[in-house]
């Protein structure tokens, strides 16, 4: 039972990696409907980012604030300069930019801090308080870092003017724009905030796997399973979306099939669920008038 | 199309032909062999344009089912010992039954749900190839190796000789244009039409008396089966079959040629392969250190030129050419996909 009760806890950690990666997704998909398949490269090369700021002494939590900070302001950039011009063109196209960026990050991470495999510190030292009987220090420290990062999106969503613009532009483009508010605009915050999304999610995954530029390949797959699962326009089912993938793909791991196929039998798993329902877990189910 | 034929036409077809078997012998060995891979590249990317650019389901597996092909054809060259032309329709068939199955979780997927469905498909089929249970039939992380069909008959031409790489690339031109060929007389009819009503306007496909459920999971596997014979075809042309030569990075690319090809258009499969087999080449020749940099750099730099693929750009040259009074590109002009909808900008 403390066995179990030890892969569950290992898989939630994991999980609430999937699940901000997961977040930054939905950020995107509710401003855009486009899923950013260049995530997680971007969130790579912002932990590059982290780690050539801690290479030149700066303290932890100084070089997690401006690594946000940069990353933000590159998120909104690349919507602003990149992806503007195809706004109009069909979905497929974006999908080829988005691909696009994902081998720039890819290719400019190994060329400007090369490809060996470097290790990231961790912000929660290992005996510390946060140490409990079935979470590491680390494991647990992420868990906060993910429900601050949850609270603070929902505190901006809900509290403040811009937040209400972003839900606003979202919702229904043309009646935000006849009320003043810049659309396009929004579209590019949205980008910052996910690419702040997700290099807190980088900064919190690299103690674990490892900084090197493929590492979050594997990572923004289960982010998107995660957010299929949530329901793709859901920023808390995002997150419980995640956590459950954390859980299944630990316990499948540890219990029924070993680690070499696990990834496939989570996603089978997922896929049926997605079958069965198909707005996912806690979507919102779309009903067009003919 | 089938107007009236002029014997400038037939010349002109007779010439291209002509061009077409006389290439391999003014090149070196090692471009045969590229051209080998476009013709198969095209093959597999017209597959996933019938089910995508015709029929608007979105599929980022492809890869899956031509590995699928080419393992089948590798398995059955070499542990069954048939001959290499024998094996195209038997992975074509399983490839369309797997296509077909796939097909049914697809009905209830929309979007980017079914995108990250057939995603998962991509992902699994190589760790399957890798697992022990089938090791005996696929070789597990070593793969499979194979040998290069031999020519019939040799001779030489131009200084050089007609060696296995020239025989598969008429070989390959041959499949190549029997695929093509099929999959234009199925388009143009009643099915391709039935396939672009049921893309645009789905409820509408359904109250004309198409039968959605079928039509899309026989798209998918017959979609499947072009995919799938690339792959037997790439097998033989590689001579090789791994695990890791099936990623979901193929999956992605053969994504990326359709969408450079151009959406629901068949010749656009062919400028597509040619972008997705030379321009990473292009790409490593400006810049040593940070190939993939460059080729995302020319990718993107050629959707801002043409949003619609090279064929969009060609239908469009072409009514400005000759005026908007012929209804020449009306067809399968204006792929909409059912995701598409930012309705703002």
């Amino acid at each position: 039972m403390d066995a179990f009760l030890h892969q569950v806890f290992a898989g939630l950690a994991t999980g609430c990696i999937y699940g901000s990666v997961a977040l930054a997704l939905v950020m995107i998909y509710q401003a855009t409907h486009h899923l950013n398949f260049a995530q997680g490269e971007m969130a790579t090369f912002s932990t590059f980012i982290a780690w050539a700021l801690l290479q030149q002494g700066w303290p932890y939590w100084g070089a997690f604030a401006a690594t946000v900070a940069v990353s933000f302001a590159g998120g909104l950039l690349i919507q602003r300069l990149v992806l503007r011009p195809v706004e109009k063109a069909p979905v497929l196209t974006n999908v080829n930019v988005f691909i696009g960026l994902l081998l720039i990050f890819n290719a400019l991470a190994g060329w400007i801090f090369d490809h060996t495999v470097k290790s990231f510190p961790s912000p929660f030292p290992q005996e510390s308080m946060l140490k409990t009987g079935y979470f590491s220090a680390h494991e647990f420290g992420s868990f906060l870092v993910m429900m601050a990062v949850l609270l603070t999106l929902y505190a901006f969503f809900r509290f403040t003017p811009l937040g209400l613009a972003m839900r606003a532009a979202a919702l229904n483009p043309e009646s935000a724009r006849l009320v003043g508010i810049r659309v396009s605009w929004m579209l590019a915050v949205g980008w910052g905030l996910a690419a702040a999304i997700g290099a807190v999610a980088g900064m919190m995954v690299a103690p674990v796997v490892f900084l090197d530029p493929n590492m979050m390949a594997g990572i923004l797959l289960y982010g998107f399973a995660a957010a299929l699962l949530g329901g793709v326009d859901n920023p808390i089912g995002a997150v419980v979306g995640g956590l459950i993938v954390g859980v299944l793909e630990n316990l499948l791991g540890a219990y029924v099939i070993g680690t070499e196929l696990k990834l496939t039998v989570a996603l089978v798993l997922i896929v049926g669920t997605l079958t069965l329902m198909p707005a996912g877990l806690f979507g919102k189910r779309v009903v067009t008038r003919v | 199309m089938n107007g009236r034929r002029s014997p400038w036409l037939w010349l002109a077809v007779a010439a291209a032909v002509a061009a077409l078997l006389v290439l391999p012998f003014l090149v070196k060995n090692y471009r045969v062999f590229q051209f080998n891979l476009v013709l198969v590249y095209a093959i597999a990317i017209l597959g996933l344009n019938i089910l995508t650019g015709y029929n608007g389901q979105i599929s980022l597996g492809h890869g899956a089912f031509y590995a699928i092909g080419a393992y089948v054809a590798a398995i059955l060259m070499e542990r069954a010992g048939l001959p290499y032309w024998t094996t195209l329709p038997l992975s074509g068939a399983v490839c369309f039954v797997f296509g077909f199955l796939m097909g049914f979780p697809a009905l209830r997927l929309g979007g980017h749900y079914l995108a990250v469905a057939t995603l998962a498909l991509a992902l699994a089929v190589p760790q399957l190839l890798k697992y022990k249970a089938l090791e005996a039939w696929t070789g597990g992380v070593q793969g499979i190796v194979l040998t290069k069909p031999e020519p019939p008959f040799t001779f030489r031409f131009l200084g050089q000789p007609f060696n296995a790489d020239r025989w598969l690339y008429v070989y390959t031109l041959l499949v190549t244009v029997v695929m093509f060929v099929l999959a234009w007389n199925l388009l143009r009819g009643r099915i391709g039409r039935a396939l672009i009503a049921i893309r645009d306007h789905p409820i509408a496909a359904s109250a004309m008396g198409i039968n959605l459920p079928i039509f899309k999971s026989l798209t998918f596997g017959v979609s499947a089966a072009y995919t799938g014979v690339a792959g037997a075809l790439g097998a033989s042309v590689i001579a090789f079959v791994s695990p890791d030569s099936y990623t979901v990075t193929l999956s992605i690319f053969l994504l990326v040629g359709m969408v450079v090809g151009g959406l629901a258009s068949i010749p656009g499969a062919f400028f597509g392969a040619i972008f997705i087999q030379f321009v990473p080449n292009i790409a490593d020749e400006i810049s040593k250190s940070a190939p993939a940099a460059i080729y995302g750099v020319l990718l993107i730099a050629f959707m801002y030129l043409m949003p619609t693929g090279v064929m969009g750009l060609l239908r469009r040259l072409w009514l400005r050419v000759h005026g908007r009074s012929k209804p020449a590109a009306a067809a399968g002009a204006v792929p909409v996909l059912p995701t598409t909808t930012p309705k703002e900008t």
